[in-house]
C-alpha cells in the first residue's frame, strides 16, 4: 500500500527531475548562442553609466570595490560614481572621502535606512540613462561593464543586464563550497536568461535602464531582497532582463557556516516572501516562464530540500534512538555496529536513482557555469565541497526560511 | 513592453524525458531489488543443501563417526540469511516473494534444529539452544529489543543456536511449534531454552546464565 507521504515524495521528485531537466534542455536548444569573450571588446557608442554604490560598515572592502571601478575598460568621462554611506559605524566614511575630490564621484551620508533607501537616495541624482548597484563588497573585473553595455547596444529592448558573480579569492572549505555554487548560479542565470525569466538583479554590477525607475518606482524594501523585488516588478510589467555570462564581478563571501546560514536565510526568506508579494503573477501565461517556471520551479526546490530534510532527520533520529537502545541493552557492541558490513544492505532504491540524476545534472551545471563565466573547463573540487557543505547546511535555512515566513519573522541584514 | 510567448511543446518534450528517467530509475531499482531477492534464494538453496547433506551424514551415523558431521557453520550462514531477509521485507517492494522466502527459513531453521539436538545428543557437540517466538502482526518494542539482546549472545556464545520464528506465520510447521510449547496466549517474546518457556523480554545476564546452566545440562564447559 502506497502511503500519501510516499505520493507527495515522488511528485516533488519528479518535479525536482523536470526541473534539472529543463535546464538541460534549454541548454541543448541554446549552447550555440553562448559566448564567452577573452579579449578586450569595443561599442559603437559608450552610454554614460551612473554607478551607485550603496555602503554599510564596508571600510575593510570599499577602498578595492572603487578602485576597480576606475580600472573599468569604459572610458571614464562616461561614468560617475556615487558612494553613499547609509549611516556606517566604521571608517567608511573616512574611506570614500579619500574618492571625494575625483571629478566624477560624489559621496553622499545619510542615516541608516538598509541597502535600498542608500540605492534611492543615488537614484534621486542620477542624470545618465543607464545606472548600476555595485555592493561595496564586490570587486568589478576590468571587462565586465563594457561587456554588460554590449548587451544594450545588440539588444536595444533591453531593460537591465545582469553580470556572472564569482567569489573573490576563497580560502576555506565554506568559501570554496560556494564557489561552485556561484557557477551553478551563472549557469541557471543563463538559461532564465534564454527563458526570459530571471528573478533576481543582483548588487554587484547588474546595469539598468534609467527608466525601468522612472516608469516602476524605486527600490523597495522587500524583505531585505530589493534586488529580488525589482527583478519580479519588471517581469510583471515585461521589462526584459538578460545575464551577461562573461562579464564577471568578484564578491566576497560568507567565510564560516554560520555567516552562510545567516546570509542564504535572508536571500531565501526574500524569495519566498516575494513569490507570496508575487503570487497574483504565478500560473499565467502573459508573465511567460517567469510564472510558469521560475517561480514554481523555486517553490519546487523549497518544498524538496524540505522533504528531504525531514526524511534525513526522520532516519537520522530513528538510527541514534535504535543506537542508544542497543547501548543500554548491551552496551557498547563493536561487532554489532562495524562487523556485519555486506554490500546487499546498500540500498539501490528509487530515491537514491532520482537522486542520482539530480546530482549528476548539478554537476554539469556547475562545470559548464564555470566555463560560461571564465572560459575554464575541467571538474573543480569545488564540486565536492559544495554538495558536503550545502547538502548538510542548506536543509536548516530552508526549514528556517519556511517556518519564519509562517510567524512572519524577518531575517536581520547580517 | 511585449509579453513572451511560452513554448508549450518544450514543456512537454522536458515531461516526457522526466518520465522516462522516472521510468528508467524504476526499472533499475527493480533490477537491483530482484537481484537482492534472487541472491537470498541462492542463499537459501545453499543452505538446503546443506541441511540434506548434514541429515543424510547423520543417517549413516552408525557407519561413520561423529566427527564426520558438520554443522557448525550452518547457523551462521541461517543468522546472516535472516538479518537479509530482516532487511529485505524493510526495504523491499516483492513482499510475496519475501514471504514466501520467510517461510522456506523458517523450515530450513526447523529442520536444522531438529537436526543439531539429534546431533548433539548423539556425538555431544557443543551446542545450547534457544527458541525464539516474536511477531510481526502487531507492535512489539521487547521483540525488537530482544532480538538485539539473542544477536548479542550469539556473538558471545560461538556453540549458541538460536532460532527465531514469526509466531503469527501462516506456516503449519511454524503453528504446530506454537502448539507444542503453548505460546498462542503467552507474552511475546518467548523464548524456549532447553524446553522452559520464558515470556516477555529477558536481558543478558538472566539469558546468560540460562544458557551456560544448558551447556553444563549437555556435561561442557563453553570457554569464552
Amino acid at each position: 500500500m502506497v502511503s500519501p507521504g510516499d505520493i507527495i515524495l515522488n511528485i516533488v521528485l519528479f518535479f525536482s527531475v523536470y526541473v534539472q531537466v529543463f535546464f538541460l534542455v534549454t541548454f541543448i536548444e541554446n549552447r550555440k548562442k553562448i559566448i564567452v569573450r577573452n579579449g578586450k571588446i569595443k561599442l559603437k557608442d559608450y552610454p554614460a553609466v551612473t554607478i551607485i554604490v550603496p555602503c554599510w560598515n564596508e571600510a575593510d572592502t570599499i577602498q578595492a570595490t572603487v578602485r576597480s571601478i576606475f580600472d573599468l575598460n569604459y572610458p571614464l568621462d562616461k561614468i560617475s560614481v556615487f558612494l553613499v554611506d547609509d549611516g556606517s559605524t566604521d571608517g567608511t566614511w573616512n574611506s570614500i572621502q579619500k574618492f571625494s575630490q575625483r571629478q566624477n564621484v560624489r559621496i553622499f551620508r545619510k542615516t541608516n535606512g538598509g541597502k535600498h533607501t542608500a540605492l534611492n537616495l543615488g537614484l534621486l541624482h542620477v542624470q545618465t540613462d543607464f545606472l548600476a548597484c555595485l555592493d561595496a563588497d564586490s570587486v568589478a573585473h576590468p571587462e565586465s561593464l563594457i561587456r554588460l553595455m554590449s548587451w544594450f547596444e545588440n539588444y536595444p529592448h533591453l531593460m537591465a543586464v545582469m553580470p556572472s558573480i564569482v567569489v573573490k579569492n576563497p580560502s576555506n572549505i565554506i568559501e570554496n563550497a560556494q564557489r561552485a555554487e556561484y557557477y551553478l548560479g551563472v549557469f541557471i542565470k543563463r538559461m532564465l536568461g534564454f527563458l526570459g525569466a530571471i528573478y533576481v538583479t543582483p548588487g554587484p554590477l547588474t546595469v539598468f535602464r534609467k527608466k525601468v525607475f522612472d516608469d516602476l518606482g524605486p527600490y523597495r524594501h522587500a524583505h531585505n531582497t530589493e534586488d529580488m523585488e525589482i527583478a519580479c516588478r519588471m517581469q510583471k510589467h515585461h521589462y526584459p532582463i538578460e545575464h551577461c555570462n562573461d562579464a564577471y564581478v568578484y564578491t566576497e563571501v560568507p567565510s564560516t557556516i554560520y555567516q552562510l546560514y545567516r546570509q542564504r536565510l535572508r536571500w531565501l526568506y526574500g524569495f519566498i516572501n516575494n513569490t507570496i508579494d508575487y503570487r497574483s503573477v504565478l500560473f499565467k501565461k502573459k508573465y511567460g516562464n517567469f510564472s510558469i517556471f521560475t517561480l514554481p520551479a523555486g517553490i519546487i526546490s523549497i518544498l524538496a530540500v524540505s522533504f528531504f530534510l525531514g526524511n534525513a532527520v526522520y532516519n537520522f533520529a530513528e538510527f541514534i534512538s535504535s543506537k542508544i537502545s542497543e547501548f543500554s541493552l548491551v552496551g557498547f557492541n563493536l561487532a554489532n555496529t562495524f562487523s556485519k558490513f555486506d554490500f546487499f544492505f546498500v540500498k539501490f532504491n528509487f530515491i537514491i536513482f532520482t537522486t542520482l540524476i539530480i546530482y549528476v545534472v548539478i554537476t554539469f551545471c556547475i562545470i559548464f557555469g564555470r566555463r560560461m563565466a571564465l572560459g575554464k573547463g575541467g571538474l573543480p573540487l569545488d564540486i565536492v565541497y559544495f554538495f558536503s557543505v550545502f547538502g548538510i547546511v542548506a536543509p536548516f535555512w530552508f526549514i528556517k526560511a519556511v517556518y519564519n515566513t509562517i510567524l512572519a519573522r524577518a531575517p536581520g541584514w547580517r | 513592453m511585449s509579453e513572451q510567448k511560452i513554448d508549450w511543446q518544450k514543456y512537454l518534450i522536458v515531461f516526457c524525458i522526466t518520465a522516462l528517467l522516472f521510468i528508467t530509475a524504476g526499472y533499475l531499482s527493480n533490477h537491483f531489488s530482484n537481484k537482492k531477492i534472487s541472491q537470498l534464494k541462492d542463499i537459501q538453496d545453499k543452505i538446503s543443501i546443506d541441511i540434506l547433506s548434514s541429515e543424510t551424514q547423520f543417517s549413516l551415523l552408525s557407519e561413520l563417526s561423529c566427527k564426520n558431521v558438520s554443522g557448525s557453520l550452518l547457523s551462521g550462514e541461517l543468522d546472516n540469511l535472516g538479518r537479509k531477509l530482516e532487511w529485505g521485507d524493510e526495504n523491499l517492494s516483492d513482499n510475496e516473494t519475501l514471504l514466501y522466502l520467510k517461510k522456506y527459513y523458517f523450515l530450513l531453521e526447523i529442520k536444522d534444529y531438529l537436526l543439531m539436538k539429534r546431533i548433539s545428543a548423539r556425538c555431544g557437540t557443543k551446542a545450547a539452544f534457544v527458541l525464539y517466538f516474536y511477531t510481526t502482526l502487531e507492535e512489539c518494542d521487547a521483540c525488537g529489543k530482544q532480538g538485539i539482546v539473542l544477536s548479542t549472545l550469539r556473538d558471545q556464545y560461538p556453540g549458541l543456536r538460536v532460532y527465531s520464528f514469526d509466531s503469527g506465520i501462516d506456516l503449519s510447521a511454524v503453528q504446530a511449534m506454537v502448539q507444542i510449547y503453548k505460546i498462542k496466549d503467552a507474552e511475546l517474546p518467548v523464548l524456549v531454552i532447553d524446553d522452559d518457556l520464558l515470556t516477555g523480554f529477558r536481558g543478558v545476564e538472566e539469558l546468560s546464565e540460562l544458557i551456560e546452566k544448558s551447556f553444563k545440562l549437555q556435561g561442557i564447559e563453553e570457554s569464552l
